[in-house]
């Protein structure tokens, strides 16, 4: 594997879920306050922060409840792959010399239902919203449907991956939805976006998240387990890919922005995917997982109807996949979402998930964030 | 007096006999859809030709709108409590492009990827000058027409 210049040494979490009356900077202030106990420094170490959010337009705000030291604070927005961004950014700050300590934190509190704003945001016309075209749900429906049909996957392949992310969850004390459901249930429960039905999608919710990342010859003199940041890498849509909002495609095809993310992040590590242990895979809906497992090259498109069959996705299988029930069962605050899984992975790689804990000694962990406009990030952290 | 009206401009000719989606094509034959003026081409900032697009098609994929969109953005004449489920789906139109569109048959059970698709001209909401708005959507070849987006 190759050498690495930055250590995460504390992570910290402010559970997802719903919290009326408590603000997202509040709950980003809980997360940071837990990631600094973790990684055992005060707050005034801290040299550099970036933070994401979606709702907060000023997240580095949160220096206000947490001390005003000082410190070069900074926002970051990268859509669903947010969390990824600021841990990049933090990262950076280090191998640049800016700072010896930084932190990346994500925060956000989104009102109920779907995702809804004008379609300028991202560049498209007024009357692809009036038409009601402008729903990310319309992409993940269009997406596993023509995945199930190009490659036999079926139905009961959606239900296995929502029931393990509520198996899941209810094994971790700290996931929003903690009732395990029966496959049958998932089935029957109504269509949102065909073939995906009410159970198979993640919903947008409140929460927070935060890392701290050291200087690697640094990270020994505050905790005794680093885990160090082997790739991160962020791609944008190529042209003939098959993305989110688009009111036309080419006829020519291209591969998702995380065939090409994944690809850069194992050759950055000097890894393949054989040598991951624990992943945290973007399950915006069950249909993504499915997908994603292919697209970061866990097995070839159209394998997971075995694999998932035979369990190899669950804690106890080869390759365990959203451990602590991911966005399935925490939903998704955007900005915090991607930390939340660097948070899981961290705590897997240290061996302190509990009952969720991957058997074994879990050396390498991947994570990935897909997600508006069309933009995949990949992170790789190992022991 | 109140008239039929294109939801948004250059969108699809009309009135039309036969009315068609309008496209911008480059000089490498690549078009585009929604219709734009200019694009970078191999770095050269280059005038789109105005094309109008296949009115047959293959459905590529699709899935079902099952709850009224968010409003604003969506401006359908519905309302919660109206609102019909509907389909959307990409529609291979061939050598030109797939095409995002609303499908005017909802049901999952009677589409399939592969079917026939056709373009039709349908109702969609009222404008602020009282006229009603069309939009464009494809149906399955030989659906009756008027049966769109619950607008008979």
């Amino acid at each position: 594997m190759a050498p690495s210049d930055v250590a995460i040494i504390g992570t910290g979490l402010h559970p997802f879920g719903r919290y009326p009356g408590k603000s997202a900077l509040e709950m980003g202030e809980d997360a940071v306050i837990e990631a600094l106990a973790d990684a055992g420094v005060e707050w005034s170490a801290i040299q550099a922060l970036y933070a994401g959010s979606m709702e907060v337009k000023n997240p580095e705000a949160i220096v206000g409840l947490l001390g005003l030291t000082g410190v070069p604070g900074r926002a970051v927005f990268t859509g669903c792959a947010t969390g990824a961004t600021s841990l990049a950014m933090a990262a950076n700050a280090i191998r640049l010399g800016d700072a010896d300590i930084a932190i990346a934190i994500g925060l956000d509190k989104h009102p109920r239902g779907a995702f809804s704003d004008h379609p300028s945001v991202s560049g498209l016309p007024g009357w692809y919203g009036e038409a009601g075209l402008f729903l990310t749900t319309h992409f993940f429906g269009m997406k596993i449907n023509r995945y199930m049909h190009d490659f036999g996957i079926t139905p009961v392949t959606l239900a296995r991956t929502a029931a393990k992310a509520f198996r899941n969850g209810a094994a971790n004390p700290r996931a929003w939805r903690r009732t395990p459901m029966t496959e049958e249930q998932i089935l029957e429960s109504q269509y949102l976006n065909y073939p995906l039905t009410q159970y198979m999608y993640c919903s947008p919710d409140e929460g927070a998240a935060a890392v701290v990342l050291a200087r690697a010859d640094l990270a020994s003199k505050y905790t005794d387990k680093p885990i160090y940041l082997r790739a991160s890498t962020l791609f944008s849509r190529r042209e003939g890919a098959f993305e989110l909002l688009s009111p036309s495609l080419p006829l020519e095809t291209a591969p998702s922005p995380t065939v090409f993310a994944s690809q850069a992040a194992y050759e950055q590590a000097g890894i393949g995917p054989e040598d991951v242990d624990v992943a945290q895979l973007q399950d915006t809906d069950a249909g993504s997982e499915v997908i994603h497992l292919a697209e970061n090259g866990f097995c070839k498109d159209g394998e997971q109807e075995t694999l998932l069959a035979e369990g190899a996705t669950e804690i106890g299988g080869k390759l365990p996949v959203n451990t602590d029930g991911g966005l399935l069962a925490n939903g998704e605050p955007v900005g915090a979402s991607g930390l939340r899984q660097i948070h899981e992975l961290v705590t897997q790689l240290r061996g302190r998930a509990g009952d969720r804990q991957v058997a074994g000694t879990p050396r390498v962990g991947y994570a990935h964030l897909y997600g508006a406009p069309g933009t995949a990030a990949v992170t790789i952290l190992s022991t | 007096m109140a008239q039929q009206v294109p939801l948004a401009e250059d969108l699809f000719t009309w009135p039309a006999e036969e009315p068609a989606l309008i496209g911008g094509r480059s000089s490498d034959g690549k078009v585009v859809f929604p219709y734009r003026s200019h694009k970078l081409v191999g770095g050269v900032n280059e005038e789109l030709e105005r094309v109008e697009l296949p009115r047959r098609g293959t459905l590529w994929t699709f899935t079902g709108q099952r709850f009224r969109p968010p409003s604003p953005p969506y401006a359908g004449d519905d309302t919660p409590k109206t609102f019909e489920p509907f389909a959307v789906g990409y529609v291979e139109l061939p050598g030109a492009l797939r095409v995002e569109t609303r499908l005017t048959e909802a049901d999952p059970d009677k589409l399939h990827i592969g079917q026939e698709m056709e373009l039709r001209i349908v109702p969609f909401g009222t404008d602020a000058d009282g006229n009603q708005t069309m939009i464009y959507a494809f149906a399955p070849v030989g659906a009756e027409e008027g049966h769109g987006d619950g607008s008979e």
